[in-house]
């Protein structure tokens, strides 16, 4: 057995992972609940966040903390626009060709992302990078304690426009009842539009956080996209308390399978949480229905 | 049975080819395309026929290709075993793929992110387990014998994947007139509709998948026999998953004849677009990306679909002319 001494920071350094796996995780199930549809799009789109939150510190100088505050609006206009004026137009309202749709737009880019940059893995320097903090004997890197705290005030936010706002009514009548919701004078494609919207502005929140600590190159979001859709599966589809407590639950777990198997099976561990999720219980632990 | 003539044709015509002395890259480009078009007749089996949208047939090839190159390359066993051995071990992973997940009742979205996960999982374990030769990937021996199952000319690899190819397309001919087939399709167009009407969609399902990844696996079986080079990124990529679909939604769905001229175009868009760019990484993809949104947003069903349109036109015109002829 391993003292607690190694074992209380590996699971603190899973819980700060856990707090942005969430992160992302909180965009794709968002989009999952009302639209109904998997976001197969949503590591390709991580991954341009991140080149975005890169090159704005990069070419302009712009801390990635200060960043976020431009490129969350960018990304979710972004998204917006490609729900409105691509995936909803060019899927007929079919969901299996929502999914082709998304799938066509993860692979175009990823691809023009590695077209124009080419393969190169590329990292920023900012000065707090390596600071730590001292947690009960645990050596905490700053960026991630504040990458978990943003988390949660993201997941805050948006349970707030969820539940507080029209807008926020409007998305939750949708992905109650789609049918009912229009016939009270609610513009779906508009909803679909702005939910897709938020899902794709998590993910530039989750690119600021993570670019200070990690790296970019445009296949980056594929290790993010098995990760994320297993916290969806494992927390329910569609559930946001659901996505944050199976977020921090997989962290922990990586982080765990990590130092007991070696970091090339950390993901194994992952995957086999997966199966027997959707062995067990489809529908997740917070989730209505399959 | 003029579909039936029309397979035969199509064959024949393909099979004359090689007789006319094409270039060695010509040759090379229609191997790999109709290899492509096999990985694809396997995804229609079960994405056109039964409406299941897999993004994972890497799995299927992946196993495939490596089951054929580890057999031979570790344990001696004849080529021509490994092949069949090759398929049935990629029908074995789409069964129990399919059991796990048709059994949960997983449907649409699920079942698209459950064989993209499964795909990617064989994936990891491909590229660290020490039997599949982990990062450096599995390289079989050069041993030009048809009893290896190499060949000197590559027209008679030709040849071969061409019949692999025609096989695929008389199993697509016999679904379209099989109980299996009207049972699959009463599947894909309402699942639930189908079950009241006693179709046990749980088993179609199973067996359509099998054997979907059964024809997938013969088209990673031949990449290995034919490159005799295999890596995870090759064998489990996403590339290969992309395609499979890609060739099939791009010709038409559900069709006999989709995946081929789906295969046909879209390597055709690959290598022109290859000829403007040079050998820029990441081009084609774009495009193969690009191709498949405009696709699904201006011709849903495909070549084969615009080609029903076009015949519907025609013959609506030629009535009309007909009815005016009369008339006037």
């Amino acid at each position: 057995m391993l003292s607690p001494a190694i074992l209380i920071p590996a699971v603190l350094n899973g819980l700060l992972t856990g707090a942005v796996y969430a992160l992302i995780a909180l965009g794709l199930t968002l989009i999952y609940g009302v639209l109904h549809i998997i976001n197969f799009a949503h590591g390709a789109l991580l991954t341009a966040a991140l080149f975005a939150a890169y090159f704005a510190q990069k070419l302009f100088g712009i801390d990635p903390y200060v960043a976020v505050f431009a490129l969350t609006p960018a990304f979710f206009a972004l998204g917006y626009a490609l729900q409105r004026f691509v995936i909803g137009p060019a899927s007929h309202g079919d969901d299996r060709n929502m999914l082709l749709v998304t799938l066509g737009l993860a692979v175009i880019v990823e691809n023009t992302l590695l077209y124009a940059f080419h393969a190169d893995t590329r990292t920023i320097d900012v000065a707090y990078g390596f600071q730590t903090i001292d947690v009960g004997g645990a050596f905490l890197a700053l960026p991630r304690v504040v990458g978990f705290g943003a988390a949660f005030v993201v997941a805050l936010i948006l349970w707030a426009i969820l539940t507080l706002t029209a807008t926020g009514k409007a998305i939750r009548a949708v992905a109650k009842e789609k049918l009912g919701a229009e016939l009270s004078g609610i513009d779906v494609a508009h909803v679909y539009a702005i939910t897709f919207g938020l899902g794709t502005a998590c993910l530039a929140v989750a690119a600021c956080l993570l670019i200070p600590t990690y790296y970019v190159n445009p296949h980056v979001g594929n290790a993010f996209v098995l990760v994320a859709f297993t916290i969806v599966v494992l927390g329910g589809m569609g559930s946001v308390p659901g996505a944050l407590i199976g977020g921090l639950l997989i962290g922990v777990v990586e982080s765990l399978c990590g130092l007991y198997l070696g970091e090339s099976l950390g993901q194994i561990g992952i995957f086999l949480i997966f199966i027997l999720v959707l062995l067990a219980r489809p529908s997740g632990l917070f989730g209505e229905r399959a | 049975m003029t579909r039936l003539a029309a397979i035969v044709l199509v064959a024949a015509a393909l099979a004359a080819i090689p007789l006319a002395a094409p270039s060695n890259a010509v040759l090379n480009f229609l191997v790999v395309a109709l290899m492509i078009a096999l990985a694809g007749q396997g995804w229609n089996v079960l994405g056109g026929y039964g409406g299941q949208y897999s993004f994972g047939h890497a799995a299927f090839f992946g196993t495939g290709a490596y089951v054929t190159a580890v057999l031979q390359v570790r344990y001696g066993v004849n080529a021509w075993i490994g092949f069949a051995l090759g398929i049935a071990a990629g029908a074995l992973v789409g069964r129990v793929i399919g059991a796990l997940t048709f059994r949960a009742g997983l449907r649409g979205s699920y079942f698209a992110l459950v064989t993209l996960a499964f795909a990617e999982v064989l994936r990891i374990i491909a590229s660290v387990a020490p039997i599949t030769g982990a990062g450096v990937g599995t390289l079989i021996k050069l041993d030009l014998r048809p009893e290896a199952l190499q060949f000197q000319s590559r027209a008679v690899f030709y040849w071969a994947i061409l019949g692999l190819v025609t096989l695929s397309l008389l199993i697509a001919w016999l679904i379209e007139h099989s109980r299996f087939g009207a049972w699959l399709v009463a599947v894909r167009e309402n699942e639930d509709a189908a079950r009241a009407l006693g179709v046990d969609a749980t088993r179609l399902k199973l067996n359509a998948m099998t054997l979907s990844a059964a024809i997938t696996a013969a088209a990673g079986c031949f990449y290995a026999q034919y490159f005799l080079f295999i890596d995870a990124g090759i064998a489990y990529g996403p590339w290969i998953s992309v395609e499979a679909l890609l060739t099939a939604i791009v010709g038409g769905v559900g069709t006999i004849f989709g995946p081929l001229v789906g295969a046909l175009m879209v390597r055709i868009l690959g290598e022109a677009a290859r000829l403007v760019t040079g050998d820029a990484p990441g081009l084609d993809l774009v495009i193969y990306g690009a191709v498949l949104v405009l696709v699904v947003a201006f011709a849903p069903r495909g070549l084969m679909g615009l080609v029903t349109d076009m015949r519907a036109a025609f013959a609506r015109r030629a009535r009309r002319r007909a009815a005016e002829v009369t008339g006037g």
